[in-house]
């Protein structure tokens, strides 16, 4: 029986639903004290800290702190990285000092006995503001009179780059059609049901620090709060309980979460600090901030020539550290048009500093932005020569047979099925159907549209991603598995957990390693203290990377127990076999894991001398070619839009992907259709809006929009399986799918409903004021 | 997101709610949902909340001629209640959009009305149903506000700090009268970004916006037109509306859509008509 590729539920499942997790506020510490932060008002601001006396004097206080306490255990931060050289991106304190460049930027913090005691005792910390000129606009950012997000900076460029290959210019030359647009894309955020949180224990006894925290990666935070505190990093232990979603916000140096572990260090005793709702939609990165003025030449067959695009992006005050906000753009460029065949690229992007909370890594990094700019381009291009979308696309996706294909970016696209996932979607669509209920719905005077979105994802990256750029987060990983005396098999994994479920996956690649049921293998993850280092969960890297050391170590404990099993039944290795935790031969079952694991453990005497087994065993895997894995598919969305109201409603969404081999259907659907669900929270709701002043509108979840249930479509998921040669299971990553093409899909879906009316939107996400403005009903 | 320090009482009798009522800076805890979240942000700082939940101001009463629903009725309970869909038609349509299932449960009328917010769909209600609002205090005894005389803007109302609604009294729906409650929101359950709460008699009309205006009241320009069987003159008339303009909903988007629905609250209750 083999449990890959098995719909099993995941074995937390019973648990955290019967609300028996175990998340960060879910664990307390004797005497801890409760953190609460004072926070910039003002989007850029200088200011001078004049009396904390009041504050100190509530009952219950027991420290207010501000940038000069904490300096004395704590390092300033600046993020650099290989990957943008010469980048801007000024040092940043887990207290602000002197300059405030982001509203909610934390000025200073208060410990006191409750968390309200704190924030009564926030609002008696005097400060004297001196307003400065705040640049949020993102077009504005780059004019010459704007305003410095940082007093002193001449200029609000971060840093630029031009990505480039093949004759951009003998291809616009020679085009027989050229299509453009300029797309904007509002900031939005990643908003994950726990927020994030940290209880954070120094032992100045023992000298070492333990940090509780809703985290995606406890080994890099490891390292950060090592260097950032100067304790040794043996010395620092990072456990991630239960994490209540992660969608890549947990991933980064957060100043209220550092500011956190340095007062735990000053004062000797446990605090904690967990965001609220409001604090979290403030603080938490936001990301896809992106104007993108892109055109696509094709020649007379319709044959796509080349891309030249203009991606402006916006980080924020600072490059977000420690992987840098500008990997995002990078990101966008790359995906842009990478299902197709062309010949020439042009992509420049300025990333710019403003006076808004950090962009960073947020789930499917970039590609959202990359996908709906060519498909968008793609759609336009089809309507130009009055041929059908999916005909247009068939024609310039990269075939089979032509790959390994190098686009003229570099980037290698390797294995993908794209004719497979286009023919899986259009029987899924039953097109000719759907096609004649659209026409019967549009004469009825419905206004409806369907979109497509072809897909290309760079996941589970691997060392050369941020190895080579100098940035300290790695892409090896490693698991660790002991058989103990009952039989059962515990796991440790330096793969994360963050509520992805990647750890039922794990279990069940051990499972058929070793010949065991999934559910005798006890995955633990999420402790430096228990687990190798590793990566973590970022880039859909769960599956693709860990599920390989899950692999590797499985196939050595079966290795050892068959070498132990021999030794005691007195015949070769090779006539034996571990299957559902029996040890057998060709006669059947002739032992357990369990007889064998207890005789090793307590009647070691019974082993022939020389033989010494080992029943826990580590694998490491570190993939050596492909600095990433190229994944395909196609998405398709129907909507209605109220044409007179400018509501949109998602009928119906289809997501066909190829992530290589499915550990688990279950859980790559969960994560498709939880994607898609954020991909349409992209497209038609979710904004982090300013006012003129740069004050930020969007602080409560009335104000910033998720998509709920009762506005979700039915989506339909399925799924084409090309195995990654390159490894024995030939997974890849399949989280951030979803992410990726719904927006993209959307988009389409939109303009195609409002052709008919003559209108379009070129503008994330479509809120019916933009729909109304388009329809010519809204000035 | 904590309140700020906060005293709290819960009274057992009326009168000790209004004596308590009395005291600088109190404020009334019906079903706390918006109340709540105001004082997590600290956007309200009540020196002292009264909570009312242990008096018995939660009927629904429906005698001579008069429907009476007590301020503390939960959305839940006047949207499933019989009197209410037979007296007053209008407010269960209105109520099955107002937020979700779990805020029904625990947010009240009176609570609602109290607020005034000027994107809640009760006060437009009483608006078109020309309801009378009655309140107490322990200083001056029980009042009788109509409607029309009890919203006053933007989170304005004529209560006075010391006053607490008792309940809503309004005139059960005489025959030859439809009623229309339609809105426009981003979500289901959201803030109406627009919504008409429309009675239409014989030669009679009454329409209140929730959404549109900073304050709530009736349209009499509309009402005028639509009494007089001038549809497109009532829809017209609302171009006219003293809209509120916020970055994301302007004025004109605001009057845009109050056009949009009372036309289709028109065309609701004339298709109801014809099916009839």
């Amino acid at each position: 029986m083999t449990h890959i590729g098995q719909p099993l539920p995941r074995a937390a499942t019973a648990r955290l639903v019967a609300g028996r997790g175990s998340y960060l506020d879910d664990v307390s510490a004797r005497g801890e004290v409760h953190a609460a932060f004072l926070r910039s008002p003002y989007p850029h601001a200088g200011f001078r800290i004049t009396g904390t006396e009041a504050a100190r004097a509530l009952p219950g206080v027991v420290a207010v702190l501000t940038e000069a306490d904490l300096a004395a255990v704590c390092q300033p931060w600046q993020t650099k990285t290989g990957s943008a050289p010469g980048m801007v991106s000024p040092p940043q304190r887990a207290l602000a000092k002197d300059e405030a460049c982001y509203q909610g930027e934390p000025i200073a913090m208060v410990l006191a006995l409750s968390r309200a005691v704190a924030e009564d005792a926030a609002e008696l910390v005097e400060v004297e503001w001196q307003e400065l000129p705040a640049i949020t606009n993102l077009a504005a950012a780059l004019e010459a009179d704007a305003p410095p997000a940082h007093q002193g900076l001449t200029s609000n460029l971060a840093w630029s780059t031009e990505l480039k290959g093949g004759d951009i210019e003998a291809a616009f030359a020679a085009a027989a059609l050229v299509v453009e647009d300029r797309l904007t894309f509002t900031r939005s955020t990643g908003v994950t049901l726990e927020p994030r949180g940290v209880l954070a224990q120094y032992n100045p006894a023992s000298q070492a620090l333990e940090v509780r925290i809703s985290h995606q990666m406890p080994h890099q935070l490891q390292r950060h709060l090592a260097d950032l505190l100067g304790v040794p990093l043996g010395r620092v232990r990072v456990i991630c309980p239960d994490v209540g979603g992660g969608f890549g916000l947990k991933m980064h140096v957060y100043p209220d979460e550092i500011a956190t572990c340095a007062a735990a260090r000053l004062l000797g005793r446990p605090v904690r600090f967990v965001a609220d709702r409001a604090e979290a939609l403030l603080s938490d990165i936001h990301a896809r901030e992106h104007i993108v003025e892109a055109r696509m030449a094709v020649d007379a067959e319709g044959r796509i020539l080349g891309f030249d695009v203009q991606d402006v992006q916006g980080l924020g005050a600072y490059s977000i550290f420690p992987r840098s906000s500008t990997t995002e753009g990078v990101s966008a460029l790359r995906s842009l048009g990478a299902p197709y065949r062309f010949s020439a690229y042009r992509g420049r992007l300025r990333s710019v500093l403003q006076n808004k909370v950090p962009t960073g890594q947020y789930r499917s990094v970039g590609h959202p932005v990359g996908i709906a700019v060519a498909e968008r381009l793609v759609d336009l291009a089809a309507a130009a020569r009055g041929e059908d979308p999916l005909e247009f696309r068939r024609r310039n996706l990269v075939a089979q047979a032509e790959m390994p294909w190098v686009n003229p970016l570099g980037a290698r696209m390797a294995e993908l099925s794209h004719q497979q996932c286009l023919a899986k979607l259009e029987a899924l669509l039953d097109l000719p159907t759907l096609r004649t209920e659209i026409a019967a719905m549009r004469a009825a005077g419905r206004c409806i549209g369907l979109g497509f979105a072809s897909i290309v994802e760079f996941t589970a990256t691997g060392p050369e991603g941020y190895g080579r750029a100098g940035v300290l987060v790695a892409a090896v990983d490693t698991v660790v598995l002991s058989l103990e005396p009952s039989g059962e098999v515990t796991a440790r994994a330096s793969i994360s957990e963050i509520g992805q479920g990647t750890t039922q996956g794990l279990a069940q690649v051990v499972s058929d390693a070793l010949g065991v049921a999934p559910d005798q293998v006890l995955m633990g993850s999420g402790d430096t203290a228990t687990t190798p280092h590793g990566g973590g969960a970022w880039a859909s890297r769960g599956a693709a990377i860990g599920g390989e050391a899950a692999w590797g170590a499985g196939r050595k404990l079966r290795a050892e127990v068959l070498a132990a099993a021999a030794a005691l039944l007195q015949c070769a290795p090779e006539t034996l076999d571990v299957r559902d935790g029996r040890i057998t031969d060709a006669s059947g079952p002739r032992m357990t894991l369990a007889e064998l694991a207890e005789t090793v453990t307590f009647r070691g005497y019974e082993l022939p001398a020389g033989v010494q087994p080992q029943l826990t065993v580590a694998h490491h895997y570190r993939r050596e070619q492909d600095t990433a894995l190229t994944t395909n598919g196609f998405q398709a969305s129907l909507v209605e839009i109220d044409a007179e109201t400018g509501i949109i409603t998602p009928l119906r969404h289809w997501a066909v992907g190829d992530c290589g081999r499915l550990l688990n259907p279950l859980l790559v659907e969960g994560q498709v259709r939880g994607g898609v669900v954020q991909g349409i929270g992209e497209a038609l709701f979710e904004a982090c809006r300013y006012d003129e002043t740069g004050q930020f509108l969007s602080g409560t979840l009335a104000d910033y929009l998720l998509p709920m249930a009762g506005e979700m479509p039915d989506i339909t998921v399925a799924h084409v399986e090309t195995p990654y040669s390159g490894s024995v299971l030939g997974a890849k990553g399949a989280g951030e799918a979803g992410t990726a093409g719904a927006p993209a899909a959307i988009l389409n879906a939109v303009n195609d409903a409002l052709a008919p009316h003559g209108a379009s939107v070129s503008e994330l996400p479509v809120t019916p004021g933009v729909v109304l403005r388009a329809l010519g009903r809204l000035a | 997101m904590k309140p700020a320090r906060f005293d709290y009482a819960r009274p057992a009798t009326l009168a000790e709610a209004l004596a308590l009522l009395a005291q600088p800076d109190a404020a009334v805890l019906a079903g706390g949902q918006s109340l709540m979240p105001m004082m997590n942000l600290r956007v309200a700082r009540p020196a002292l909340l009264v909570d009312i939940n242990r008096l018995p101001l939660g009927e629904i009463t429906l005698a001579g001629g008069t429907l009476r629903i007590g301020a503390l009725a939960r959305h839940a309970e006047v949207l499933a209640s019989p009197l209410v869909a037979l007296a007053a038609p209008l407010l269960p349509q209105a109520l099955a959009q107002v937020a979700h299932a779990a805020i029904r449960n625990r947010g009240t009328l009176g609570g609602s009305l109290s607020l005034a917010d000027p994107a809640a769909e009760l006060p437009a209600c009483m608006l078109a149903l020309d309801a009378t609002l009655v309140v107490a205090s322990a200083a001056r005894g029980e009042r009788r506000i109509p409607a029309g005389a009890f919203f006053l803007g933007l989170y304005s109302t004529a209560l006075a700090s010391d006053e607490l609604l008792l309940a809503a009294e309004l005139p059960a729906a005489a025959p030859g009268w439809r009623f229309a409650f339609l809105e426009v929101a981003r979500r289901h359950g959201d803030f109406a970004m627009a919504g008409v709460a429309l009675a239409l008699g014989p030669n009679a009309a009454r329409l209140a916006l929730c959404g549109v205006e900073a304050g709530q009241r009736r349209q009499p320009a509309a009402e005028a037109a639509l009494a007089a069987g001038d549809p497109a003159a009532a829809i017209a008339a609302l171009a006219s509306t003293d809209a509120m303009d916020s970055p994301e909903l302007s004025a004109a988007h605001r009057r845009h859509l109050a056009q949009v629905l009372l036309r289709r609250a028109l065309a609701h209750l004339e298709a109801a008509d014809a099916a009839a």
